[in-house]
């Protein structure tokens, strides 16, 4: 394990050295909204503060993102042809992004990237992409991470992850791609390496000691029947509360599902995928007209049992929630995952 | 436990008990600061769960689209507006509501409040129209008066306009030199500054529809957006398609609109959406003498047609 130091009035100088290798997509506050977004060239990804209310999950996945495109033109030769877009791949570098949010991509791959399947436009961009992490020193009142697999100190699907020490930050090389960014970057101070990971031990369980003790329980979810949990009585009154909108799952750094638009204008068509929500009565209606969701209580449900249950069963690799909280901080009726969460790990049917 | 959500407990509790209601719409506390939940209270017990504060912000009437059942609901006064909205439009009949009505001395705004601080709230207290709002480092006591949502800042209907029962005494309506002071800036600026000024608003829409559906106006059995045979509009982010759905939104809400601010109060980008139909309501003061939700005896203007209306392109 290799330690750099970075002392933070280098910062902006190993920013601006890593562009000539890199397209920077960082934490940035535009019109007092926090977003992630390619930085511009003048633009320095705000380290202060790092969490937005969108995920990072559009640099892989654009919400409104072109598959293929053709011309209508019948005197070009190629006319009607859909053909995939030229879409510039070069090395890209998230920096600041979050250990919850990390890990968030790691689960996505398991979706974009199978065997059976693989989703060139998602596995392109990820293969193109260095993940530069901030660990989160002061966690906020819903990050429930720790609990979901992850944590504020978390290494998974990170590339190199920043703790910020201070005057300095304190960088762990955890892949190649880490190291080369570095490089670029021109930050090669490497730190003594037993008092960097002490150092990053006590500021990991101030961190951790700071959002108290597990409060969100998900050890039962595997042994839980689908059909019990599916006939659970919370779910009405969850379904009465919830408005239905898309919110929850338009924040979420996992929810992937897109649907697939053709547009036309003039001469050029093209087929879109925009990012969908379980929660729109359209989400699942057939051609036939038929909706196996047509019900609100279905749509709740549907979402809290792909992200606690089916995803679970299907992949063994946890839950498909991160606990970064955004659901909970932005749900305009205070839909609480985790409350959710307990109940469906503690419902026992009524025999 | 401040006097609102006591008497509120007690009054709903009351109904369930006596039998006179089947469930009761209220909000409940949140699991983080700032935050309520809106939710059914079947039972005296559940109903003893209820709370009022400055974050009861949705509109409840939202909760009352073509139910069965008789319910008793918490209303403040625009609340009560969009209740009486429902029940001309027969989305509920008044026999089924037994309504509560709660005058209201307006909503904070949370955005506002936010900004004051570095880091995230943890504590938010309410001691009568001062509230004690912590962080982690720090706390502040502010006077809510100077921190209210937009909306709550021009209402002219605080109190109820319908109930069965009020929680406390009406309060003193605001008198406000000019309501629309914020439309009329708008209208001052030249088409570009306008066009500008409506393009930089949408840039951060992300077409989740929490303005819709917190909105009890939006009740379509489908959404125009949400049609696929046809389909009216794009679903992407193409600036075009984002502005098509909001400003059909906003249309749809003409002289209906009660201004209650639950479109952004549920944006989760703070989108300031009413710039859209803040227009809409000073248009129908002006040009119709109507305010929305006022009377249960009239039809709102756009839905009604008059033989001898005095406008030439009718005729």
């Amino acid at each position: 394990m290799k330690v750099i130091q970075i002392d933070k009035n280098d910062w902006n100088r190993g920013i601006d050295a890593s562009r000539k290798a890199y397209h920077l997509f960082g934490p940035v506050t535009d019109n007092n909204q926090s977003m992630f977004k390619q930085l511009a060239p003048d633009q320095y990804p705000d380290m202060e503060k790092p969490d937005t209310i969108m995920s990072p999950k559009s640099v892989l996945f654009p919400q409104t993102e072109k598959l293929l495109g053709a011309t209508l033109d019948p005197t070009a030769e190629n006319h009607h042809i859909m053909e995939r877009p030229e879409t510039d791949y070069s090395p890209r570098a998230v920096i600041g992004i979050r250990p919850y949010d990390a890990r968030a991509v790691a689960l996505v791959k398991l979706n974009f990237d199978t065997p059976e399947y693989r989703d060139p436009y998602w596995c392109d961009a990820y293969a193109a992409t260095t993940f530069v992490g901030l660990a989160v020193n002061q966690p906020s009142v819903t990050d429930f991470s720790t609990a979901m697999g992850s944590g504020p100190f978390a290494e998974e699907g990170l590339d190199a992850l920043l703790v910020d020490a201070g005057d300095l930050y304190l960088a762990k090389v955890l892949t190649p791609k880490g190291e080369a960014f570095f490089s670029a970057a021109g930050f090669d101070t490497v730190a003594d390496t037993d008092e960097s990971l002490e150092k990053i031990e006590q500021l990991k369980n101030k961190a951790e000691t700071a959002m108290g003790p597990l409060a969100v329980f998900t050890d039962k979810l595997a042994q839980k029947s689908i059909l019990d949990l599916h006939g659970a009585p919370f779910w009405e009154d969850l379904a009465f509360t919830c408005i239905n909108c898309g919110t929850c799952t338009f924040v979420c750094p996992t929810c992937w599902c897109f649907d697939i638009q053709d547009e036309t204008k003039g001469n050029s068509a093209a087929r879109f995928r925009n990012w969908d929500t379980c929660m729109s009565p359209l989400f699942t209606k057939h051609g036939s007209g038929h909706n196996p969701r047509g019900e609100k209580t279905q749509r709740v449900r549907q979402r809290f049992m792909h992200k606690l249950k089916y995803f679970l069963d299907k992949y063994d690799s946890g839950t498909m929630c991160v606990g970064c909280g955004r659901c909970v901080e932005k749900c305009p009726v205070n839909i609480d995952i985790r409350q959710v969460c307990n109940k469906m790990n503690s419902y026992e049917p009524q025999k | 436990m401040n006097a609102y959500t006591e008497k509120i407990r007690e009054l709903s509790s009351n109904l369930l008990r006596e039998g006179k209601v089947d469930l009761v719409i209220g909000f409940k506390q949140g699991t983080v600061p700032m935050a309520t939940v809106p939710a059914i209270a079947r039972t005296p017990e559940e109903a003893a769960t209820f709370v009022w504060d400055a974050n009861c912000s949705l509109n409840l009437a939202n909760y009352l689209t073509n139910r069965t059942e008789k319910i008793g609901i918490i209303a403040k006064g625009c609340d009560s507006r969009n209740i009486v909205n429902h029940i001309v439009e027969n989305k509920i009949s008044r026999e089924q509501l037994y309504i509560i009505g709660v005058p209201c001395t307006g909503m904070v705004d949370k955005p506002s409040i936010r900004a004051l601080f570095d880091l995230e709230i943890t504590q938010f207290k309410e001691e009568g129209e001062t509230l004690l709002v912590k962080t982690l480092e720090n706390e502040l006591k502010i006077d809510k008066q100077d921190y209210l949502r937009a909306n709550c800042r021009t209402c002219m209907h605080r109190n109820p306009v319908i109930h069965d029962v009020l929680v406390a005494e009406p309060v003193v309506e605001q008198t406000l030199e000019d309501p629309f002071k914020d439309v009329k800036a708008i209208e001052q600026m030249d088409d570009d500054q306008r066009w500008n000024h409506f393009e930089t608003l949408l840039d951060g829409c992300i077409r989740c529809y929490a303005c819709r559906n917190a909105c009890p106006l939006c009740y379509c059995p489908t959404c125009f957006v949400d049609e696929s045979n046809p389909q009216w509009v794009g679903k992407g982010q193409d600036p075009s398609d984002v502005r098509t759905f909001h400003f059909l939104r906003a249309y749809h809400c003409a002289g209906r609109c009660t201004d209650c601010g639950a479109c952004e109060e549920a944006c989760p980008m703070d989108i300031r959406v009413r710039d859209f139909t803040r227009k809409l309501v000073k248009d129908s003061l002006e040009i119709y003498g109507w305010e929305a939700g006022l009377t249960l005896d009239q039809r709102p203007p756009l839905d009604t047609f008059k033989p001898d209306d005095p406008d030439a392109f009718i005729k």
